[in-house]
């Protein structure tokens, strides 16, 4: 009995959330203070777009708030897949996991498009601290994605080979919320760059 | 990753640990060796590498200072030209605070956070291990500039435009940005395994306010690291930006604004700062009531002026900027700020001096170096204040006055603070004393060395003596008592006095480990549990874990009160106490198993710095090593499997290495 007390103590301290959960709430916390440092740098230059296009000039609001709502849609098939991952459904969290990274993909594939796009229309990583301090921000949060795509996928092939070391749903959660937090800070990040004129 | 207890392994455990990963075997637990050290997830031998390899880089540091002092000691040096002499100074403060100071702090914290808590590991002990590595190759890494046309120049805060091509065109720049960004990494890391492992990990009944006061210091200086780093992430990746792909961040002529680097700068700056100071009070908290036989004065009132220092040194940042024209608002709110931050530090210092008064004072070298930081990092906090009034603080910006505070609070404060902790712990970490009688000359030569620096500078600096110039001529440098000339060779003496001084420590060092003789298991008859078990610790740190019912847990097992009369008296001795734990160890303690994946994951960072300052293949080369490294670590069992296992230690100690 005492050794099941301290198997409890051990995973689920004091806390009552396991290590790797807090380890994951620490390092959003932290990854605020990331964004934060790059929005502010963002805001203090998106008038200064020197020769360069202006900011209306070349968003394609539409195009963006489509590619957003796809970004959204992927935390409700994300939520989807703890819940399954929950009833240790393994079927319904591969495919939900594999939908959530499916959509992150259709994301990411949307911003390399539209930063071709405006580098077409003359908007250059250099052209300008706007377009600087845009590429930087929007790029930032763009691997961000990449990297949780990465893990999804990984993710699923690991549920499918059983090669999860530890809690199943616990891992599916953890990444859950690193998937979650990215997603508020694209709510941020499109509010200020796309949708508040400058 | 977590340290689990586990059932007994099955009788038909395999005699060779199985390969987890297909194409490696994973290390075998392994005691000595190598090995042992490269691929170990121990805290304690972590920390020893941490200590072993902050020292190290102290010594660099050390070294770059005195060359400082030999050019300005006379008249128109003749040391240092002026190029090698920008590159001294930026790389001695980069050296002391991130490959010095703040790794000695992930020392201590690594050692004695698990012991003080009584835990058997921390949180992550992969995770812990990759941090090692990523300072250590880090810190390398910034160091190879040296080597590699020219070391940083631009000042350790690196101000726009000196951190731009134009005033700085060596890589050395590059090196530094990306050399901090690795040692960044490492910082974060360790801050979220620290908190998760203070949060999560304490022995049962130990609550937060029967926490030792070093784990308290500690946690908060997590806290600031874990917020304080992204944001110089944020700088240093703007700065690259800049240096290697044309953008303009901090370039005045383009348009952009100078004050956007200073502002990033420092709001992960000053915080940078407490998370210098605040483990040394943490420190000096546990030797001071050890050695004056009395608990520390008013804990709570200890923990909370550093929690509140934690909060309010979020809100000073400013006051390093108050000459660069913020307005008077701002100015005015900094100053103010700057002013009441004064506050709880003057709450602790109190506390501190209470503690000694009408205590049995135990003059130990431990002790001289805690007393020692009560006073000079009182100076030190009092010059301090001079400068949070703006107006005084415009006249001393640049001048010596500044490098003669920041040294009084960082050296007199954070320095001798750490130096105490060695005394304290050198016999808990390796078994031995170090020498009283070479420690006192030790800590009187680095005293009196430290004040003939340091305290000659803040007449330099009130006489208009900027920092940073390299050289100075006899022809302006005054009369009589404020004649510069005079006062800079004190400094430069004062300078060599303290080299020998900290030589002094390192021979000790190679003395105790050569002739010193076995410590006594409770040679302090100190308060806390990292003393409640073998000298130096088992791996495992405790036979069982103990129930906490008191602070100064050890010092409540070791003493009672005598209901007749009302004296403390001990009524057990340290040994007995151990045995007691040792009859009642816990049966089967499964501890994380070696891995290699923690130092391939931190060799792919530099390989990938490397690459982004010469050719991005090179990068990507470094790419991949981190993404096979996070996925050899993924697939690494956090709970090796039976077959896992490596059967002989578990038969002859019964301690078992699990990942």
């Amino acid at each position: 009995m005492a050794e099941l007390v301290q198997e409890h103590g051990a995973q689920h301290g004091s806390t009552g959330i396991s290590n790797a959960k807090l380890g994951m709430w620490l390092f959003l916390g932290s990854e605020c203070l990331l964004f934060g440092g790059l929005i502010s740098t963002y805001m203090l230059y998106r008038g200064r777009v020197g020769d360069g296009p202006t900011p209306m000039q070349i968003f394609d609001i539409p195009f963006t708030s489509v590619s957003s709502f796809v970004l959204l849609m992927s935390s409700l098939t994300m939520v989807l897949a703890v819940s399954a991952a929950t009833k240790a459904d393994d079927r319904s969290t591969e495919l939900w996991l594999t939908v959530t990274a499916l959509l992150g993909a259709t994301f990411v594939g949307g911003q390399v498009y539209e930063f071709t796009a405006f580098y077409n229309e003359g908007l250059g990583f250099s052209t300008s601290l706007f377009a600087s301090s845009f590429y930087v921000l929007t790029g930032f949060h763009g691997v961000h994605v990449t990297v949780g795509i990465i893990m999804l996928f990984a993710l699923v092939a690991m549920i499918k080979r059983n090669r999860i070391p530890g809690s199943k749903s616990e891992t599916v959660e953890m990444i859950g919320l690193y998937w979650h937090f990215v997603d508020i800070v694209w709510i941020v990040i499109f509010t200020l760059i796309y949708l508040i004129p400058v | 990753m977590a340290i689990i207890e586990r059932p007994s392994a099955p009788a038909t455990v395999p005699a060779v640990p199985s390969a987890s990963l297909g194409a490696l075997k994973r290390p075998v637990s392994t005691q000595h060796g190598w090995r042992s050290w490269l691929f170990t997830v121990d805290h304690k031998k972590l920390g020893i590498m941490y200590g072993a390899t902050a020292l190290f880089f102290f010594v660099v540091g050390g070294l770059e200072a005195v060359l400082i002092r030999l050019q300005l000691a006379l008249p128109d040096g003749r040391v240092l030209n002026a190029d090698l002499y920008n590159q001294m100074f930026t790389m001695h403060a980069t050296t002391m605070v991130f490959l010095f100071v703040m790794p000695m702090v992930s020392a201590f914290a690594n050692y004695f956070v698990p012991l003080q808590i009584g835990a058997r590991d921390v949180a992550f002990p992969r995770i812990n291990a990759f941090g090692f590595w990523a300072f250590l190759f880090g810190g390398i890494f910034l160091n190879l500039a040296w080597f590699l046309g020219g070391a940083a120049d631009g000042g350790w805060f690196m101000y726009a435009p000196n951190s731009g091509p134009v005033f700085s065109p060596s890589h050395g720049v590059d090196f530094w940005a990306l050399g901090l960004q690795i040692t960044g990494i490492a910082s974060l890391t360790g801050a979220v395994n620290l908190i998760v492992t203070v949060l999560n990990m304490r022995a049962p009944g130990m609550s937060l306010m029967r926490m030792p006061i070093f784990t308290w210091m500690t946690t908060v200086v997590q806290f600031l690291l874990l917020f304080a780093m992204p944001v110089i992430t944020v700088a240093l990746f703007l700065l690259m930006f800049q240096r290697n792909f044309g953008a303009t961040f901090f370039d005045v002529a383009a348009g952009a604004d100078p004050l956007l680097w200073q502002h990033l700068f420092w709001i992960f700056g000053h915080p940078e700062v407490y998370i210098l100071i605040l483990p040394s009070f943490g420190i000096i908290s546990e030797v001071l009531p050890v050695f004056s036989r009395k608990p520390l004065f008013g804990y709570p009132f200890v923990v909370f002026s550093g929690a509140a220092i934690g909060f309010v040194g979020w809100g000073v940042w400013a006051h390093h900027m108050f000459a660069s024209g913020l307005g008077p608002v701002s100015v005015a709110v900094f100053s103010v700020a700057t002013m009441a931050i004064a506050v709880p530090t003057g709450v602790k210092v109190v506390n501190w001096t209470m503690t000694l008064w009408g205590g049995k004072l135990q003059f130990t070298v431990a002790m001289k170096f805690a007393i020692a930081l009560i006073v000079l990092f009182t100076v030190g906090g009092l010059s301090g204040v001079t400068h949070a009034v703006a107006p005084s603080d415009t006249q001393q910006t640049d001048t010596y006055y500044i490098v003669a505070h920041f040294h009084y609070v960082l050296f007199g404060g954070a320095i001798f603070g750490i130096f105490s902790g060695m005394y304290y712990w050198w016999p808990k970490t390796f078994g031995k004393l170090l020498s009283e009688r070479l420690g006192n000359w030790n800590f009187w030569l680095m005293a009196i060395g430290m004040n003939l620096t340091f305290g000659p500078m803040h007449i330099l600096g009130l006489q208009g003596q900027p920092r940073r110039m390299y050289i100075w001529t006899d022809a302006r440098a005054g009369e009589g008592f404020f004649n510069l000339a005079f006062w800079n060779l004190m400094a430069s003496i004062g300078s060599i006095i303290l080299s020998v001084g900290v030589l002094f420590f390192f021979i000790n060092v190679l003395v105790t480990a050569r002739r010193g003789t076995q410590a006594p298991l409770d040679p302090w008859d100190a308060r806390s549990l990292e003393w409640m078990t073998s000298n130096p610790p088992k791996e495992h740190n405790f036979d069982s874990i103990p129930t906490v019912g008191h602070l100064d847990e050890f010092f409540h097992r070791k003493y009672a009160e005598d209901h007749q009369t009302g004296e403390i008296r001990k009524v057990k001795e340290a040994e007995e106490i151990l045995a007691e734990m040792e009859r009642n160890k816990d049966a089967h303690i499964h501890m994380p198993s070696p891995s290699y994946w923690p130092i391939v994951l931190a060799l792919g960072l530099p390989v990938i710095a490397f690459g982004l300052i010469y050719s991005i293949p090179v990068a990507v080369a470094g790419g991949l090593i981190v993404v096979l490294g996070c996925f050899g670590w993924a697939i690494e069992p956090s709970t090796a499997r039976d077959e896992d296992v490596d059967p002989p230690a578990a038969a002859s100690t019964e301690v078992v290495r699990h990942g």
